[in-house]
């Protein structure tokens, strides 16, 4: 039987929402869809001026739905009651738009810190009250004590505070708390045209402007009742595995530099540099921004371009051997990761934990391969996936992909089809939603175009909103000291969850 | 572990020359370092990079610049991990609200003489997320700007290049007067 489609059957379906259905239900199926959230996965939960919706994805059915609940009388019944991982997804909610989860337990509020001047911004434009302070979480025992580390951090990082309770040593409770480099994204987004909606969906998060850019691509592409040509889906790949390539370098990297081992820093970091020369080289830019557009990529992939990219594979994989070896080999480095924040496989489950954070954990899911687009539908490559759990675990499921996207770069450049790179876009509304897999996780937009073809709402979804929480977990009945490894094994986005 | 470390022995240093920049100095604007402090600092600057609403792009290229190709002590400027450490602040972002009281009080912490420089398109005038409710648009609306790097992110070599000039323009300026 297949529960997400019997959800949505006890609605009304939404026309012109593509390519996954989504229905508009009342309180009781909505209620309904929340106590089925242990065997599906929360994939997203955003709001409107008067209404909420809820993304659900069935990993075993490989389908996503998204079934949306009218709030007229400005509340809804609170899915973090119930389920964890929509707590702050919730707090967001009401802090932008002013509806109310009725029954949730935790009503403070998460992006807002005070001082936006305007409450509910995209909401009912309330005056703003008085800051407050922010009430951390209590831990309550003898000899605790608490260490406040933020926003302004020691390295070349985002900012962000963590609230530590310590014994000794030994962490008790970690609370993070987050919203410091919102910059209103959402808001920023309504009314602007595509291009400029494209601009802003890639400063997300700067590290994965192209999985943004691609997920905004798709689901304005789903809006529309089009499909980019197939030459496009294969640069965008290309442009993916790049992205996911430099990213993963620079972590395994840094991870070990956060065990003060400073020489896989420094290799790694010169790889990754190769990484964004070559893309330089090719797209123009290192990040690669702004070359994934609705209707295709804005630049193509000419013969010495792929010849770079080619040599640039062999090359990686060359320099990248002897640096696993190093990882292998070096038991003063294994001694820090090994058993070090250990994420529990029901915990990442429960939370949907994507990319490596949830691969490490034991759950077995990718975008890429689960809910499939192109041009990974046509390839062949392997999802590793480990159940340790800890930070070794993650430094290994990096490793393998960064293999696996060198394959298949090389992949799509041995099989490269002809054509356009880019298609006309019609102007007309509608609705898209995309699920793409960034080197993090999977990034989830939603998009609701006017008939002239602007945004009327989009709502994007860093795969950091599920894993922030699971750092707090992971780090628990850890040292203070290794709380920068476990962070940097995570490697969460503070901009693309705060937005 | 050896086998790399001797190889690193034996071969050539990784680390390039600065290129001369492509785009004139169009992407670095207004460096305002004066001779005074020039002498008293020397060659050498301890910087402080502090994230003021980024999308982290820029954190990425400034963390670039800690790599082997660019190796950006060997200019004798470094980063450091205080305020309190530190001669410059790098600051990017659009500075949103949230972080306005973190980025005062960084500036703050930070002794005199101390320059700020702001990074990237998004300090200089909050870049595409100018207007929004949640952002000042700029660090200049926080903080007197000394220097600004133009770019989305600006790369390593345009930070690179704004860095020296910062230290480079009083000595010029030194020679003509």
């Amino acid at each position: 039987m297949n529960m997400l489609a019997d959800l949505v059957a006890k609605g009304s379906r939404v026309d012109g929402h593509a390519p996954w259905p989504r229905a508009i239900v009342d309180t009781e199926t909505w209620c309904h869809a929340i106590e089925y959230l242990d065997a599906w996965t929360l994939s997203g939960l955003w709001g409107e001026a008067d209404s909420v919706h809820m993304a659900l994805l069935n990993q075993t059915a490989h389908q996503l739905a998204v079934i949306s609940l009218d709030c007229a009388a400005g509340t809804f019944p609170s899915v973090g009651a119930r389920h964890a991982p929509a707590i702050r997804l919730e707090r967001a909610i009401h802090d932008l738009f002013g509806l109310v989860p009725d029954g949730a337990a935790d009503t403070r509020a998460w992006l807002d810190h005070g001082r936006w001047g305007i409450r509910h911004p995209l909401g009912t434009r309330a005056k703003p009250p008085e800051p407050a302070p922010y009430p951390f979480l209590a831990a309550e025992g003898e000899s605790l004590h608490q260490i406040p580390v933020g926003p302004v951090h020691a390295g070349i990082i985002e900012p962000g505070h963590f609230r530590f309770t310590a014994n000794g040593e030994t962490v008790v409770r970690l609370e993070a708390r987050l919203g410091y480099v919102h910059k209103g994204v959402e808001a920023l987004m309504a009314g602007a045209d595509l291009d400029r909606a494209a601009k802003l969906a890639g400063r997300t998060s700067g590290d994965s402007t192209v999985a943004y850019q691609l997920a905004f691509a798709r689901a304005a592409e789903a809006a529309l009742g089009i499909e980019a040509p197939e030459r496009a889906h294969h640069v965008r790949g290309v442009m993916a595995e790049l992205e996911r390539l430099a990213n993963h370098l620079g972590d395994v990297g840094a991870i070990c530099n956060d065990a003060a081992f400073a020489l896989m820093l420094a290799h790694c970091a010169v790889l990754r540099e190769r990484v964004l020369r070559a893309a330089d080289a090719c797209f123009g830019h290192r990040l690669m921004r702004d070359v994934v557009i609705p209707g295709g990529v804005t630049v193509d992939l000419d013969t010495s371009a792929r010849e770079i990219l080619r040599t640039l594979a062999h090359t990686v994989r060359r320099q990248f051997a002897p640096l696993i070896e190093l990882y292998d080999n070096t038991a003063s480095l294994q001694d820090r990761t090994v058993g070090t924040g250990i994420l529990t496989p029901q915990l990442a489950r429960r939370f949907g934990a994507g990319g490596y954070i949830g691969r490490a954990s034991g759950r077995d899911f990718d975008a890429r391969r689960d809910l499939a687009y192109p041009p990974y539908d046509r390839l062949a490559f392997e999802v590793p996936v480990d159940d340790a759990g800890d930070v070794d675990a993650r430094v290994r499921i990096r490793i393998q992909e960064i293999d696996e996207s060198l394959k298949l770069i090389e992949q799509i450049l041995a099989e490269l089809p002809g054509g356009a790179i880019r298609t006309a876009l019609p102007v007309r509304a509608g609705e898209g939603i995309a699920l793409v897999e960034g080197f993090r996780g999977d990034v989830l937009i939603w998009l609701r175009l006017d008939e002239n073809q602007r945004v009327r709402r989009c709502h994007l979804r860093d795969p950091s909103w599920f894993q922030w929480p699971l750092l707090e977990a992971a780090i628990e009945n850890n040292i203070v000291a290794d709380f920068p490894l476990c962070n940097k094994s995570f490697n969460c986005s503070y901009s693309g969850h705060d937005l | 572990m050896r086998r790399l470390l001797f190889q690193g022995l034996l071969r050539p240093a990784l680390t390039e020359t600065l290129p001369e920049s492509s785009g004139g100095e169009s992407a670095i604007l207004g460096a305002k370092l004066d001779v005074a402090a020039q002498r008293r600092l020397g060659r050498s600057l301890s910087i402080r990079a502090i994230d003021a609403g980024s999308c982290n792009g820029c954190e990425l290229e400034i963390h670039a610049l800690n790599n082997a190709l660019y190796d950006l002590e060997r200019f004798g400027l470094k980063f450091v991990a205080s305020p309190r450490h530190a001669d410059v602040l790098f600051v990017t972002g659009p500075v949103t609200h949230n972080m306005r009281e973190a980025l005062e009080r960084t500036w703050r912490a930070t002794p005199d003489p101390k320059w700020v420089v702001a990074v990237g398109d998004c300090a200089i005038d909050g870049g595409l997320f100018a207007g929004s409710y949640a952002v000042l648009g700029g660090v200049a609306s926080v903080l007197p700007v000394d220097l600004a790097i133009r770019g989305c992110p600006p790369n390593p070599s345009d930070l690179l290049r704004g860095l020296l000039a910062l230290m480079e323009v009083p000595a010029a300026k030194d020679r003509s007067t």
